[in-house]
């Protein structure tokens, strides 16, 4: 028996092609999603396809439930909606126990339609208008101020209602990490957070009852929620102790990393990105060494990311073939930019649904849009791809399907891979319609 | 020759220490860059070609000569084989 012949090949390794040699070789086919195939999908739904796997986020959701409540007693996860607020996906969270974190009026009037009841709603952000901040105060919302004018407003709203309001306060501090997200809440280091303590203890209207800091987003240091956990332990205990506060929540956002290869990483993300545990860890052993025992306030998680990320799947489809002038090939998809937003930060997995026969080769995944900014994926490792071919890009559950963009072509579906295996259509695509609708022409151009 | 100075891994990753660059070769090219290092001719290879894999010593040998171009675009392959 002769072993199988392939043609000779040599390939020029870019520094990306190295480190992502072994996974992508050996991932790069994907039949199917939760069981369902993908042609199946793309035949019944069409292509571009979002897909979630209601398996994988009830999954996730419990998994990361249990290991916080492991290690620490009181922990409530609130879902960000910002990172994916298709009412399905909330309402999958929703029931598995998560609150809601928004922050906007929009987000807020989401929550609140989808029968999320005002105190269960984190409300954060840097202008959450007067109206709806009113309205969530009368509603019981966690508030976490993020400026002297929230206060203000709240301080008005407090004369109004007769009584005194309990907010958070968002802190921003130094973690040992970089960019430091210093622009939201009130900085610690530089004495701004007592300041406005003393300033909200002298108004008498404002009661201080939780501290929100949230660091940013795809942290890979562990150590750096252990700090900041440790800077709000040390703050709730200054800010109980000088002005006779009881501090109930400390949040300590989102941020955690999903198995996304952010660009620029050299190493693969099932090596760059620490196991959710460490987090844990890390964030329970500074809460437990520094909290007196049996007082436990809430930990409340905003994890959005995390949670969502690895269970959205985006089907497209090779539309055209190019050869660039420097030899490589280059595809047109028919999803760019404009479905996938996080494609500026994030190099995702690009899986064909069929064994190919041919040796990868560097190319280039192109958008449709006439802009040359779509690029999907500027140096991807294909065997040669014929028109027609679907590919299922991966992860996309985070931050595509909220600041994907209504732009020079429509939206697609979205559906959800049920438990049972179903797909059920969780956002139909746009339509003309749907575009045109709110539009107007004045007389004189009818 | 150039080809000396390669490392060549068992796994198919080839290293040029003269300009940092990295390549990677499939199992044939592998067995084609190991047995020119041996100093086996081009004709001596597409034999064992036709041993190993069963194909026809004209396919082997077009196959080696595509490869060789491919190599010498790379400057990895400079010398002129009659
Ligand atoms: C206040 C707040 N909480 C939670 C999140 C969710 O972050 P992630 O998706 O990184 O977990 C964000 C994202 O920017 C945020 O601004």
């Amino acid at each position: 028996m002769k072993r199988p012949y392939q043609k000779p090949t040599i390939l020029k390794l870019q520094v990306g092609f190295l480190r992502e040699k072994k996974s992508s070789l050996s991932r790069m086919v994907r039949q199917e999603i939760d069981g369902v195939p993908v042609a199946e999908l793309a035949e019944k739904f069409g292509s571009p396809l979002f897909v979630f796997s209601e398996k994988r986020l009830r999954e996730q959701f419990r998994y990361l439930k249990r290991l916080f409540e492991g290690h620490y007693p009181r922990v409530e996860f609130s879902w960000s909606y910002k990172t994916n607020y298709l009412d399905a996906i909330c309402r999958i969270f929703h029931q598995e126990g998560a609150t809601a974190e928004v922050v906007s009026n929009f987000e807020y009037e989401k929550a609140r339609r989808l029968g999320v009841p005002g105190d269960q709603i984190v409300f954060n952000g840097p202008y959450k208008p007067k109206e709806i901040l009113r309205q969530a105060v009368l509603e019981g919302a966690r508030i976490n101020v993020d400026s002297l004018d929230e206060i203000l407003d709240l301080e008005e709203i407090a004369r109004e209602t007769g009584e005194k309001l309990r907010i958070g306060l968002r802190v921003n501090m130094d973690t040992g990490i970089y960019p430091r997200w210093d622009r939201f809440g009130f900085n610690l280091e530089s004495g701004e957070v007592l300041n406005v303590a003393r300033r909200i203890a002298a108004g008498g209207r404002l009661e201080v009852v939780g501290l929100h800091c949230h660091q940013g987003t795809f942290i890979l240091e562990p150590e750096a929620y252990g700090r900041a956990a440790e800077k709000l332990v040390d703050l709730s205990q200054k800010l109980e102790n000088d002005f006779g506060w009881t501090i109930e929540y400390l949040d300590l956002g989102g941020g955690f990393p999903s198995r996304n290869r952010l660009k620029g990483l050299y190493l693969p993300p099932e090596v760059a990105v620490p196991p959710l545990s460490e987090y844990a860890e890390k964030i329970a052993r500074a809460l437990l060494t520094r909290l007196p025992a049996g007082d436990y306030p809430l930990l409340i998680l905003e994890t959005g990311r995390a949670l969502v990320d690895e269970a959205g799947f985006l089907i497209t489809t090779v539309r055209a073939l190019k050869r660039l002038p420097d030899g490589r090939r280059a595809y047109i998809l028919d999803a760019g930019v404009n479905l996938l937003f996080t494609a500026f930060w994030y190099h995702f997995r690009v899986e064909v649904e069929r064994e190919i026969p041919g040796p990868p080769e560097p190319c280039v995944l192109y958008g449709p849009l006439c802009m040359n900014i779509d690029v999907v994926e500027e140096s991807a490792l294909l065997p040669p791809l014929a028109r027609g071919t679907r590919l299922v890009l991966s992860p996309v559950g985070a931050y595509n399907v909220t600041q994907w963009m209504q732009f020079i072509t429509y939206r697609p579906r979205v559906v959800l891979v049920t438990e049972n295996g179903n797909a059920e259509v969780i956002r139909e695509a746009e339509t003309l319609e749907d575009i045109v609708r709110r539009e107007k022409i004045p007389e004189h151009l009818k | 020759m150039k080809l000396k100075r390669l490392a060549i891994s068992e796994e198919g990753f080839v290293f040029d220490p003269e300009t940092g660059n990295s390549y990677t070769v499939n199992e044939t090219g592998l067995l084609i860059l190991k047995k020119l290092r041996e100093g086996l001719s081009l004709e001596e290879i597409a034999e064992i070609m036709n041993e190993e894999y069963g194909i026809s010593r004209e396919e082997a040998l077009r196959d080696i000569q595509d490869f060789l171009e491919a190599m010498a675009r790379f400057g990895l392959w400079e010398e002129k084989y009659g």
